[in-house]
């Protein structure tokens, strides 16, 4: 069994992940500070809420700081996750985690609706450590209206198109993102999941 | 490839069944909601959407543990509306694992309401559910349109559809739109257990008045009539709930019959 934590900014539905989480082997513990000491093998930001609140939340309520929190930990950011992960975004005031150079940019409503809701495909650009086992063209669950803007491409596993390309995977050291909900995104979301607890039981 | 269209099976829930009826009448009993849901899930629906149109606000409390067993079975994402009218009402269905929430007549009494949510859940979770009629008795502050040779402009309906507003649904998509609302589910009252079609005249009119997507609701009775409106209309989604309860068609086979017609859907 692998122990993994999701973060709960007290905005949203955790309890689909945390279930699928549990469906594909963790145990799953649901905190809002870092406070406790660090038992876990890996942490997830869920994808539920807005910018700013979900960054005081976690900013906030800790003696300690994230990235203080979770050293070389895998850390798992879906959807605003993810988002997270930058130094800003065009969603809010407030600054990102910052343990990913770039930004977070609106997805333009001039040519396309948004948000960018409902089933797209993934174009897998290179291999990484989420995507083993899934095919190129795999059918995955977007709903987002950001999309993020990485300082360098080299960190975009994979992408979807929506008029424009928008980055769908990232991975970069020890945090992965996903700009889809691989826990709404039926079984090809689960194999992704069990991908991320392999790294977490390295 | 690019975004695919939605097909989503909607299940009607009173005091724990799911439910049927025509015109939003004479119910008919359809099964349990969570089998249904499991079913229509790896069946390969989209998403799912449950309307919970029991009477009383006692009853309706037991919502929350549906919504728990639902959410413990399926993998897609699915909203849950039908008497929501706080921020309490939306919070217990989005907590308890619900993906999005859906709000009809609590939207149009209190408005904030969508503003609220959108800054607490994002704009994602708020569905504003629109039930339209046609009033025949024209108006000129409205948007009229014309079929059939009888002039007519669509009428926002609260309550499950019994008590008119007086609202015209362009005015109220848009305003619904600007207060936060991340998507319409747009019901025709007079297409709803018809299996006549869907309104593709209201359809294609709201979506061309807002930028989020719409979903099309009322009166699929097979097939072809999802076509007809992908095809009639830039609609994000079509819902429908008889063709897949009394197993007339599968959820797959439904899709597989609009890709082989040129529509995009996840296969």
């Amino acid at each position: 069994m692998v122990s993994v934590a999701i973060f709960d900014y007290g905005a949203g539905n955790i309890f689909s992940l945390k279930n699928s989480l549990e469906k594909v082997g963790a145990t799953v513990d649901v905190i809002t500070n870092f406070d406790n000491e660090n038992t876990y093998s890996g942490l997830l930001l869920p994808g539920v809420g807005n910018f700013d609140p979900a960054m005081n939340s976690i900013r906030n309520f800790s003696k300690i700081q994230f990235k203080e929190y979770v050293e070389n930990m895998p850390v798992l950011g879906i959807c605003l996750g993810m988002e997270m992960f930058f130094e800003k975004s065009e969603e809010g005031k407030e600054k990102g985690l910052n343990v990913i150079e770039g930004e977070v940019i609106v997805l333009p409503s001039s040519s396309m609706k948004v948000p960018h809701m409902g089933w797209n495909n993934l174009e897998i650009k290179k291999p990484g450590k989420i995507l083993e086992g899934v095919e190129n063209d795999s059918w995955v669950y977007f709903v987002h209206s950001y999309r993020v803007k990485p300082e360098s491409n080299d960190i975009i596993t994979a992408e979807s198109d929506y008029g424009i390309k928008v980055p769908a995977v990232v991975e970069h050291d020890n945090f992965y993102g996903t700009q889809f909900h691989p826990e709404k995104s039926s079984t090809v979301g689960k194999i992704m999941l069990k991908n991320f607890l392999k790294e977490c039981k390295k | 490839m690019t975004l695919t269209k939605r097909i989503i099976p909607c299940l009607d829930v009173k005091n724990g069944r799911v439910v049927k009826g025509l015109n939003f009448e004479s119910i008919k009993d359809a099964g349990d909601p969570v089998e249904l849901a499991e079913k229509y899930s790896n069946e390969g629906a989209d998403e799912l959407v449950f309307l919970d149109i029991t009477a009383s606000d006692e009853q309706r409390k037991t919502i929350k543990d549906l919504v728990r067993k639902v959410a413990s079975v399926i993998d897609i994402p699915f909203t849950v509306g039908g008497g929501v009218k706080s921020l309490e009402d939306a919070r217990n269905i989005l907590l308890n694992g619900a993906d999005k929430v859906g709000i009809n007549t609590g939207a149009i009494k209190n408005p904030k309401i969508i503003t609220e949510l959108m800054e607490l859940f994002g704009r994602q979770c708020v569905v504003v559910a629109v039930d339209v009629k046609r009033n025949y008795n024209i108006d000129d502050s409205k948007n009229i349109f014309t079929e059939n040779d009888k002039s007519f402009w669509f009428e926002v309906f609260i309550y499950g559809g019994k008590e008119g507003t007086g609202l015209d649904v362009i005015d109220w998509v848009k305003d619904a739109e600007k207060l936060g609302a991340g998507e319409i589910l747009l019901t025709s009252i007079d297409k709803d257990g018809t299996k006549d079609g869907y309104d593709i005249l209201l359809t294609k009119n709201v979506v061309d008045s807002v930028t989020i997507p719409v979903i099309a609701s009322g009166g699929c009775g097979k097939p072809d009539d999802m076509i007809d409106v992908f095809k009639e209309s830039n609609v994000d989604a079509a819902l429908a709930a008889s063709i897949f309860h009394y197993q007339t068609h599968g959820v797959n086979g439904v899709k597989s019959y609009l890709k082989n017609r040129g529509i995009p859907v996840r296969l």
